[in-house]
């Protein structure tokens, strides 16, 4: 039986079903699995996506001809039965699960395995073939549970609260500064957000994730209040006239790329906590097996890597090339290296707050 | 350990140095002196042997972890510290331990020292079996002998001297030859080094030197220094910076002879261990070959030590001398606070007392003016030496890289410069794993055929900001043609200026010349590939380098 699906100059696509998943040209028909800037991008005629996902698609991609669908709710197209289920990357994001004449394939997206409070849980979906994300695919990258993590973002919180230093930590704008957001102690002093991220939050609260009391600078009128707070803003932020009004301030960053010392070393800041949206290498491993398939397909992050890997499990394994990241992005966070040139060094092609390779 | 990983966390979290003086203010504190002994001796420096081949490290992790050679040696790509790799692949521990430094060290490490494989691997097993991921790095670090840690000496005698309540300079001073790996530290050593200044300092000193006066680099113009007549000028010798003392200890003396590394290298010299010095007395100088009354060659020097039995042959043909810049200790007394002038007085009289043929004094180059001054100074290529010494007169001798009692600059000659194309390039270590920042550099000569090809001639790494870094990262990832382990070789596109202080003939080397201390000076974006320096250009440094030798 010939592939469910390819990839094309636009995308991937569905053959049968005549669909692109993510694409990364406009197109007639896109299937989004999540609203991060790599994966939605504007131009399409029609847009399908997981309900709780379309308050932030709309909020990104402005005035579109979106749709909703439940998470596990079925929409049968050109004969291909298709439906959405929760990837546990950020709110609303999702596997494509496509059923064709008794075979089934699944396309992750971005995911995560670990449970969170601001997004549905990852599902495993039974599938023959799983096209699967590899970003953290090296056996180098395995996570500590998220509770110990924001345990560690407390404590230093805590800590330069008391030396009466604001505390500034750079995260993506969307998913993981809401993430961190709920794990916050609001105890410990007030939260500030960059206008970048406060947007999102408010959809975050509209889709009933509950997040602490947040406010942005402008609403600070007792400038002691800021030696107590802690403010969460876009790596872009960084190096901006926008952070110097907070002097003595301590940094740290939060994403996956932290767990390496020297990534850690490059973006020059105080501390750097390991968080990250994706899946590390036990995580990935997890998802493959639990899927049942026996053909793998692996796109943006360690293709070779895991492919090779797979291959030697016993699996059908090979890769797909997105322009979600090449493949290079996993050995070579080139865009962590600091830089004033590059006011947003993360993708300087793109606007602010809208990139999330970590 | 667990205290000792939490200080190297923090240590290496942050770039503020307060933040870092605090935290080793902590641990000092609050750690044993058994331990505290340990780390001080790493902090400072302190490089012990290899306790267990990285082979055999690497092959049991891999075993540990159960990952194939293949895939380790991808994660060690992205990582770029072994230690590191390690500590991250092998899956959570299943116990935990809280022993001391000192304990892993000498009961843990120290036996598996030519242990057979199997005691190693099970030991090895078993220690990860109990310690966490910052531990297992640290464990990494200690067992393979390549522990660094991103803090100062000084900021460590700092640390020391604010928790004792001792002076900074002479806690600095006791904890010279700490590092020397031929003394195991102990909560003794450790007691001795925090403990009050006492009468006896000078006897407790041993065999032990000064810390070096280091001096900093000339950028502005000589004139900005004022008077000339306020300053000794000396030519800039390319040896080995050391400290010859003599030193008695009841009945016995005892010659030492350190390198500024602070290693003991008496042994490697034993004509200048042989230089009848009287006891008490402490001269700072350069190792130098001297052929012909001119310091030879730097590689000539590295012959020598890089030789493990001194031949009869290999003494007299590379033979070895001292010059003396400095006289630090005379009479069992520490001269150091003495003015500049006054100490080369006395130095100039000990060396003549002395009479010895390897022992000669640095010549002091005096001229009314700077501008004249300067002129000499053109002359350093053809006598062998990097430029010049600008001493202060009235200057103590102080400690380490310091203006606190006077200064010493050094004025350096520019460097040889080359137009270079960059064509293979290999990821870094550290702070810059998974980007390719080590680069070898190619000019241009002919094949056989008399066709024009790129011929290697150098490899450098330092010179370019984080930002040129990133740009020149990309475009070899764009321009890669064939990737060998973790080299790269890219088409030709980018040609970069390339400094070096020294040229010589070398078999070795593919281009057959070797250049001394490459690095890069900038890149030459306005510059194509062919608009670069060709090996005929090399050659003719080469014969304008061997001409003023």
């Amino acid at each position: 039986m010939a592939d469910l699906v390819i990839t094309r100059k636009e995308g991937l696509y569905c053959v049968p079903g005549d669909f692109y998943i993510d694409p990364w040209r406009p197109v007639p028909r896109a299937v989004i699995t999540h609203a991060h800037s790599d994966h939605a991008r504007i131009g399409s005629q029609h847009y399908l996506a997981a309900a709780p996902g379309v308050g932030v698609l709309k909020s990104r991609l402005g005035n579109i001809s979106i749709e909703g669908l439940a998470y596990g709710e079925q929409r049968i197209h050109n004969g291909v039965t298709l439906s959405l289920h929760p990837a546990g990357h950020v709110l609303g994001s999702s596997q494509v699960r496509m059923e064709y004449k008794g075979e089934v394939w699944v396309a992750s997206g971005d995911y995560k395995v670990e449970a969170d409070a601001t997004c549905a849980p990852f599902e495993s979906v039974a599938c023959d073939t799983f096209i699967t994300e590899s970003t953290f695919g090296l056996p180098i990258y395995r996570w500590q549970t998220q509770q110990d993590i924001f345990d560690d973002i407390n404590q230093w919180w805590r800590n330069n609260a008391g030396l009466g230093r604001t505390s500034v930590l750079y995260s993506y704008a969307f998913g993981k500064a809401q993430r961190i957001l709920h794990g916050l102690d609001a105890s410990i002093g007030s939260i500030i957000c960059h206008g970048a991220v406060e947007p999102l939050n408010h959809a975050y609260r509209e889709a009933g994730i509950r997040l602490p009391t947040t406010k942005m600078i402008s609403e600070v009128i007792d400038k002691n209040e800021l030696k107590q707070a802690i403010v969460i803003a876009p790596p872009s932020a960084g190096n901006s006239p926008w952070i110097k009004r907070f002097g003595d301030f301590s940094d740290a960053f939060a994403s996956g790329w932290m767990q390496l010392r020297g990534a850690r070393r490059r973006r020059g800041v105080d501390r750097g906590f390991v968080l990250s949206d994706h899946a590390d290498w036990p995580g990935l491993m997890q998802a493959i097996n639990a899927s049942g398939a026996s053909r793998i397909i692996v796109t943006h992050g360690s293709i070779p890597v895991m492919v090779r890997y797979l291959q030697q499990q016993g699996l059908q394994a090979s890769g797909f090339d997105t322009e979600y990241g090449d493949e290079d992005e996993i050995t070579t966070p080139v865009a962590e290296v600091k830089s004033q040139e590059q006011p947003n060094p993360e993708k300087p092609a793109e606007a602010e707050g809208g990139n999330d390779h970590a | 350990m667990r205290e000792f990983a939490r200080l190297f966390a923090q240590l290496d979290e942050t770039t503020s140095t307060n933040r870092k003086l605090d935290a080793l203010k902590t641990y000092f504190s609050q750690s044993p002196h058994r331990d505290a002994a340990w780390a001080v001796y790493f902090l400072a420096g302190g490089k012990p042997r290899q306790a267990i081949p990285s082979k055999l490290l690497c092959q049991y992790a891999m075993d540990y972890a159960h990952i194939e050679e293949w895939l380790f040696e991808e994660c060690y790509q992205a990582v770029g510290d072994l230690s590191e790799t390690i500590a991250h692949i092998l899956p959570p521990p299943v116990r935990q331990t809280d022993l001391g430094l000192s304990t892993w060290m000498l009961e843990k490490i120290a036996p598996l020292r030519g242990a057979t494989p199997e005691v190693i691997r099970s030991a090895l097993f078993s220690f990860w079996d109990e310690l966490t991921t910052p531990e297992r790095f640290l464990l990494g670090k200690l067992i393979g002998g390549g522990f660094r840690v991103g803090v100062s000496k000084l900021l460590v005698t700092r640390a020391l001297g604010d928790v004792a309540k001792v002076d900074n300079k002479l806690i600095a001073q006791r904890l010279m030859g700490w590092t020397d790996g031929r003394v195991t530290p102990t909560a003794e050593g450790y007691a001795k080094l925090i403990a009050p200044k006492s009468d006896q300092e000078h006897s407790l000193r041993g065999g032990q030197p000064y810390p070096f006066f280091l001096a900093h680099q000339l950028s502005a113009a000589p004139e900005s220094l004022g008077n000339i007549g306020n300053w000794q000028a000396e030519w800039k010798y390319d040896g080995i910076r050391a400290q010859l003392l003599r030193r008695s200890e009841q009945t016995s003396h005892q010659t030492y002879l350190w390198s500024r590394g602070e290693d003991l290298i008496t042994e490697r010299f034993p004509e200048i261990a042989a230089i009848p010095l009287p006891d008490g007395a402490a001269i700072d100088g350069e190792i130098l070959i001297w052929i012909d009354d001119h310091p030879a060659p730097f590689a000539d020097l590295q012959k020598r030590i890089g030789r493990k039995s001194l031949t009869a042959k290999l003494l007299s043909e590379l033979p070895a001398i001292m010059i003396a810049y400095d006289l630090l200790e005379m009479d069992q007394k520490d001269l150091r606070h003495l003015p500049h002038s006054e100490r080369r007085t006395l130095l100039e009289k000990l060396v003549a007392d002395i009479n010895s043929s390897t022992l000669k004094i640095s010549p002091v180059l005096q001229k009314p003016t700077w501008q004249e001054l300067a002129q000499l100074r053109q002359n350093s290529r053809a006598l062998g030496v990097e430029g010049m010494m600008l001493k202060a007169v009235n200057a103590q001798y102080g400690v380490g890289r310091t203006k606190e009692v006077g200064t010493w600059w050094k004025w350096k000659i520019d460097p040889y410069v080359i137009d270079a194309v960059l064509i293979y390039a290999q990821s870094g270590h550290g702070r810059r794993a998974s980007l390719y920042t080590d680069y070898t550099f190619a000019v241009w000569g002919e094949d056989a055929d008399g066709k024009r090809i790129l011929v290697p001639f150098a490899k450098a790494y330092s010179g370019l900001t984080d930002a040129e870094i990133a740009q020149v990262d990309a475009v070899i990832r764009k321009t890669t043609i064939e990737k060998f382990g973790p080299v790269r070789s890219v088409t030709p596109s980018m040609v970069f200026e390339i400094g070096f202080e020294g040229i010589s003939l070398s078999t070795r080397h593919k281009a057959g010349i070797a250049v001394r201390f490459p690095r890069i000076l900038r890149r030459r974006e306005d510059k194509q590939i062919q608009d670069a320096n060709t090996l005929i250009d090399l050659k003719n440094l080469l014969a304008t380098h061997e001409l003023s030798n």
